[in-house]
């Protein structure tokens, strides 16, 4: 990324004890949609607040497009007025006594005032509400409701567009359409997109990075893929409802490095950058089942033996767990069902797997690995 | 009929309604959207005149109102004039007596404006007074009408406070209110009825304009 398209884009750094703890770090930039994932109470609206001049925090700076927004040192603080943001509330927060057309055209006093209701009802038909113009919030459903919210906040033709969990208050048909209109809107917008949710495969499915937040605290920015396949840390693995970490030590030197994991040497496809003791994680996709009937290729990477403790159908697909001697931790992995009765799997049985070299992701025991914390390049 | 006395009520609820609804949507909407110290005696004070007998009410004004009191020698200096016996007197009486009835629907309505709502508008940049003017006060509305309505009602059955602080001076103080409760005392029952019956009228129509007018302006959302 350019240092220029860096500056245009939207720089955060907040830092807070108290009330809310706050040590957030980021950057989204022009056209990018980075998600704040992490639990409830992690500081994800608190953040978002921030950004929208809607809480003033204790320390940090904000810039967007080249503006100074924020700067604690400086002292300033521009009023939400001024600093041109788009917001999406979680209720929508839409004028309960305004029609749609004049909710979005209360948005738009930068614009000549005979201007205004022609760009409204574009505004409106390109979020396809054209037709209900007419219609208060109450004589709308969930969905337009939140048609005519992201309208109001694009036709303000703002800065940064910011989405506080957008689709938390629509049933899953509807959330699953308004996700696809997102996508394909953002398409054409040019300004940063944060997007605050708790769900994590809406943010891995519509976002270009997510940033982790726990306890006001931003752990790891990253693209999904790099996220869900290497985490800053245990935490950031716990946080992503990853289970598959253990502890294991780094042993031998050059091409005889090993990850030494109880009796088990698991090779490594690249050199570790750490020694000693590490925690590792290795994603359920990066485990391979032994096949009883038909041996292959991949079997002779890494294998381990274990016993399956846990067995859950959930339609085609089934979740096993399986437990070692030498560990109370568990391995957990998911295959076709079909593939399970194959194999015969059953609770008590002693099944071999292959970790696969690739999917062998180090973790030092303290801190994130150099490199790991903030690799935010958009993919 | 007595005109004087019923002009003298009217003019007394109008000025009562005009002066106390600034006063009205300033105190509830800070009573409603603020957070400060004192905020629960700033309330327990603004509703006091409901539970205070009017008589004992009026006796207090009375004393204040008085010369000899700071207040009453504060409003001597600043017209010239005293406030026990005067229009003026009952007026700022009847002030008092109506804030809860003001400021309490008021106070109820901006609570029920969601805090959303007033960020929506910033952050859609709208200044503070184009939201309170735009999005608070049409949402708020019907508490505003309920208030007013309250309030001009009250203040023309209002009997004790104003007999307490302003007697029964025709043309100033005579409400009509205090007019049928003469006729009553003078054995006048056909004149005390004529007099009920148009207070009653006057209330009732009041009454029915002011929430014909609410849900008129309440539009669709409600």
């Amino acid at each position: 990324m350019s240092e220029a398209l860096v500056q245009s884009g939207l720089r955060v750094r907040l830092d807070q004890r108290a009330p809310i703890p706050l040590a957030v770090e980021l950057h989204c930039a022009p056209g990018e949609l980075l998600a704040l994932v992490g639990p409830s109470g992690s500081g994800k609206t608190t953040l978002l607040r921030a950004l929208a001049g809607l809480y003033r925090p204790a320390g940090g700076r904000i810039q967007c497009a080249g503006e100074t927004w924020f700067d604690s040192d400086a002292g300033i603080c521009l009023s939400p007025q001024r600093r041109r943001i788009g917001l999406v509330f979680q209720d929508y927060a839409l004028f309960p006594h305004l029609s749609a057309l004049h909710n979005v055209m209360l948005a738009m006093g930068h614009r000549p005032a005979d201007e205004r209701e022609a760009r409204a009802r574009e505004w409106l038909s390109r979020v396809r509400l054209a037709g209900l113009e007419g219609r208060y919030p109450a004589q709308l459903s969930g969905g337009q409701r939140q048609r005519v919210a992201v309208a109001r906040a694009l036709a303000r033709e703002p800065r940064a567009l910011l989405l506080d969990e957008p689709f938390s208050a629509v049933d899953q048909v509807t959330r699953r359409r308004l996700q696809r209109e997102l996508a394909l809107l953002r398409e054409s917008i040019e300004i940063p997109i944060l997007l605050v949710t708790h769900d994590l495969d809406e943010a891995a499915a519509l976002a270009d990075r997510l940033c982790v937040l726990h306890n006001g605290r931003s752990l790891q920015a990253a693209s999904p893929e790099r996220l869900f396949r290497r985490p800053a840390s245990p935490q950031v693995a716990r946080l992503l409802d990853k289970h598959n970490v253990f502890e294991g030590e780094i042993r031998g030197a050059g091409d005889d490095t090993c990850l030494q994991w109880g009796p088990h040497r698991l090779r490594l496809a690249t050199p570790p950058a750490v020694r000693g003791p590490v925690h590792w994680y290795i994603p359920p996709s990066d485990v391979l089942l032994h096949r009883r009937d038909r041996p292959s290729r991949g079997e002779r990477e890494n294998p381990v033996s274990g016993t399956v403790s846990e067995m859950v159908v959930l339609g085609g697909i089934t979740l096993i767990t399986l437990s070692f001697p030498h560990t109370d931790d568990s391995l957990r992995f998911e295959i076709a069902t079909h593939a399970a009765r194959r194999n015969g799997l059953a609770r008590g049985e002693a099944v071999t797997v292959s970790l696969l070299a690739a999917g062998l992701h180090l973790m030092p025991r303290s801190g994130p690995l150099q490199g790991e914390q903030d690799d935010d390049e958009p993919s | 009929m007595e005109w004087t006395a019923l002009s003298v009520s009217l003019q007394l609820a109008l000025a009562t309604c005009l002066l106390l609804l600034p006063l009205g949507l300033w105190l509830g909407r800070t009573l409603a959207t603020r957070r400060f110290r004192g905020k629960a005696l700033c309330e327990a004070l603004v509703a006091l005149p409901l539970v205070m007998p009017p008589t004992v009410l009026g006796f207090y004004l009375m004393l204040a109102f008085g010369a000899e009191a700071p207040f009453g020698a504060f409003w001597q200096r600043l017209t010239g004039s005293g406030l026990n016996f005067t229009f003026s007197g009952i007026l700022l009486a009847s002030l008092v007596v109506n804030l809860p009835f003001a400021v309490q629907p008021i106070q109820r309505a901006f609570e029920g404006v969601p805090a959303h709502l007033r960020e929506a508008a910033w952050c859609s940049g709208l200044s503070p007074w184009q939201t309170l003017w735009r999005i608070e006060l049409p949402l708020v509305w019907p508490g505003v009408i309920s208030a007013l309505a309250l309030t001009f009602a009250h203040t023309l059955g209002e009997f004790g406070v104003i007999l307490m602080v302003g007697g029964a001076i025709d043309g100033e103080t005579r409400t009509l209110a205090i007019a049928i409760y003469d006729r009553v005392q003078a054995f006048d029952e056909s004149g005390a009825a004529v007099m009920s019956a148009m207070l009653l009228a006057v209330s009732f129509v009041t009454i029915g304009v002011v929430y014909g007018l609410a849900r008129r302006r309440g539009g669709p959302h409600v």
